[in-house]
């Protein structure tokens, strides 16, 4: 595409595609803005009245909405952490010649094919369950009291739970990264003296800089939504222990029936999820050039 | 010090087998050029005795100390990859000092060696770069850099100038010569480069299929070849190798002439017709179809106005045949 000619016709064949995507994301997010901006209850439909800031100023100043935040924060981090560290390990054990290598790769990529609310529920009733759980089977077999997970460490099990559906992306993306790391370069520097943990400083993880770049922008973006495992298992309680900022929407909008006051919260959770993204960008972005 | 003796080494991979049992010494201050086909086991020959492939059976003796299981660091050999095999993450010092950082060196102590071995290699004025930042001689000049630092008993190269263009080849071969000469250390060098070899070693041995063929300087590999492949491999362009009635003229299987040992000249034993005449300036190169013996290449020095379809009569030197038995060994 090197002539004007070309350029402009090339421009003129992507537009419908472009145009259709524009409209796409604006029509919802501008009557996103503008319900946000209404009195507007479903409970008294027809009454809808200009509401100023207020749905703003309501949803700030609840103080589920500082818990939720917290909350999110704390999901996308534990997460972020469990599946990058465990992502490596999985990684370099399976990067090592095994027998059967090539199945045992396909189970691990297998429960990302599992839907969050399916590998939700499995969990907690599953494995997580007080009374039926193998978690409490195994705790009864020691002779120890089942902990209720869902009840006394509700976040901590969503983390767990999400960073289980999440593992083998990390691990995936991490081991294509560490089969193009050159075998020659490792055996140079075991001829420099580097025993396998500095090998895996100097050489191993400067080589995985960028995948893991990518593994915490891509995960990032849809941790910030968790949303599924949430409804399933905790319903974001006790109180808001397990409430994230997409939970506290929905809360608001269809359990409270406040579409104004959702609306409201769901920009809120756009705009922050931009300040994340312009965060990270700065902080990791650089990995990703050349 | 560096004197380095295999026994009896072998490597098998699976039900392959790549080294038969081999026996070779390498002396102290030697340089010794590998040199065969590719796929012969030359890299895998010097793998071996850099540790990075363990022995199938046999002994390896680095002055004189059984190495055999001795890990690739314990054994005090640095090797340069053809791939170079730097550090992309780190500038040039750093992949320089990365051997004296692993040995706990001082700060003080690897900036001393790493400038110095910059300043003996040409490269104080990359050494902030990064290796993607460097050309393909810059590069191997840093992998060289990163084997002198560590003053190595014998230094070891795995076709180390295959990745450069020719004119490079030509002066990084001689950079390296030039080393060997200041450093006196031991280096094996390994190469499919017959041309490489003759230039730059003390000692050539060469391999087939994991076998020593021959073990010499090359003069006496040029002058004395023992078999056919040595006498083919060794020398450029390639030595004829006539058969049939007229070797038996000479009671051999096989007769062998050098094309700088073929004249043309009036009257010689073979007539020939020229195929194609390469015109070098320096030399000329004849590819002539001969009557009853097939083709022969001959070297002429200087420039010759001969082309293709020209008829011209050769004659062998005199004492410069070399003659073959039915098993390709040297008649003496
Ligand atoms: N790790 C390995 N596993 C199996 N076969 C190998 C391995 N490394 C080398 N070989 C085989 O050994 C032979 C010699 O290889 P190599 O030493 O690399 O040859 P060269 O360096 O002379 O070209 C080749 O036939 C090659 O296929
Ligand atoms: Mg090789």
């Amino acid at each position: 595409m090197a002539t004007e000619h070309s350029r402009t016709a090339a421009r003129l064949m992507v537009s419908p595609a472009v145009i259709l995507l524009f409209l796409w994301m604006i029509v919802p997010l501008a009557m996103t803005v503008y319900f946000s901006f209404l009195r507007y209850n479903l409970l008294n439909p027809g009454m809808e009245s200009w509401a100023g800031f207020s749905n703003y100023t309501y949803f700030l100043k609840q103080a589920a909405f500082w818990d939720a935040l917290w909350n999110t924060l704390t999901l996308v981090v534990g997460v972020l952490i469990i599946t990058v560290v465990g992502g490596i390990a999985l990684a370099l054990l399976l990067d090592q010649p095994f027998f059967g290598q090539g199945i045992v790769r396909v189970m691990v990529i297998a429960p990302f094919f599992v839907m969050p609310t399916v590998s939700a529920l499995v969990w907690k009733n599953m494995f997580m369950n007080p009374v039926n759980g193998m978690f409490a089977h195994i705790a009864k077999f020691f002779g120890l009291q089942p902990f209720d997970f869902l009840s006394h460490a509700p976040l901590a099990s969503i983390i767990v739970i999400v960073a289980w559906s999440w593992l083998p992306f990390a691990t995936l993306i991490l081991l294509t990264a560490l089969q193009s790391l050159d075998r020659e370069q490792m055996e140079a520097a075991e001829m420099d003296g580097a025993n396998w943990i500095n090998r895996f400083i100097y050489l191993t993880l400067p080589h995985l800089t960028r995948s893991i770049t990518v593994v915490i922008l891509i995960q990032t973006i849809f941790l910030l939504s968790v949303f599924a495992e949430i409804l399933v298992t905790t319903n974001g309680g006790p109180g808001t222990a397990s409430t994230n900022l997409p939970y506290l929407v929905y809360a608001q909008s269809l359990l409270n029936f406040d579409v104004g006051g959702g609306s409201a919260g769901g920009i809120i959770a756009v705009i922050l999820a931009n300040i994340v993204a312009i965060f990270l960008m700065r902080m990791i972005g650089k990995n990703l050039e050349a | 010090m560096g004197q380095i003796t295999l026994s009896s080494v072998t490597k098998v991979f699976g039900d392959v087998t790549v080294i038969p049992p081999l026996d070779l010494t390498i002396n102290d201050g030697e340089f010794v050029v590998f040199v065969g086909p590719s796929g012969c086991g030359k890299s895998t020959l010097l793998r071996l005795i850099a540790g990075l492939e363990d022995t199938s059976s046999g002994k390896i003796l680095i002055d004189g100390q059984d190495a055999t299981d001795a890990a690739p660091a314990k054994r005090g050999l640095a090797m340069v990859f053809q791939s170079y095999a730097l550090y992309p993450h780190m500038s040039v010092r750093k992949n320089i000092a990365f051997p004296l950082k692993m040995a706990g060196a001082s700060v003080e102590e690897q900036n001393r060696k790493v400038e110095n071995a910059a300043r003996i290699l040409n490269l104080s004025s990359y050494l902030e770069r990064r290796p993607g930042q460097l050309s393909g001689g810059q590069r191997q000049r840093v992998a060289i850099g990163r084997a002198i630092v560590r003053e190595p008993a014998a230094f070891l190269f795995d076709e180390p100038l295959s990745n450069l263009d020719a004119a490079l080849r030509v002066t990084m071969r001689q950079e390296i010569s030039e080393l060997h000469q200041n450093l006196k250390t031991t280096m094996i060098y390994v190469t499919h480069d017959q041309v490489e070899a003759m230039t730059m070693a003390d000692k050539i041995v060469v391999l087939n299929a994991g076998r020593i063929e021959q073990v010499g300087s090359p003069l006496e590999l040029y002058r004395n070849p023992q078999n056919l492949f040595v006498a083919g491999f060794i020398g450029s362009p390639k030595m004829n190798f006539i058969t049939g009635a007229e070797a038996a003229k000479h009671d051999c299987a096989t007769l062998g002439v050098r094309p700088e040992h073929l004249d043309v000249v009036e009257g010689g034993p073979w007539q020939g017709v020229v195929g194609i005449a390469e015109h070098l300036g320096s030399d000329t190169f004849l590819r002539v179809h001969v009557e009853g013996i097939g083709d022969l290449t001959v070297r002429v020095s200087g420039e010759m106005g001969l082309h293709h379809g020209d008829r011209v009569s050769l004659a062998p030197q005199a004492g410069k045949l070399y003659r073959f038995d039915a098993n390709g060994k040297a008649i003496a």
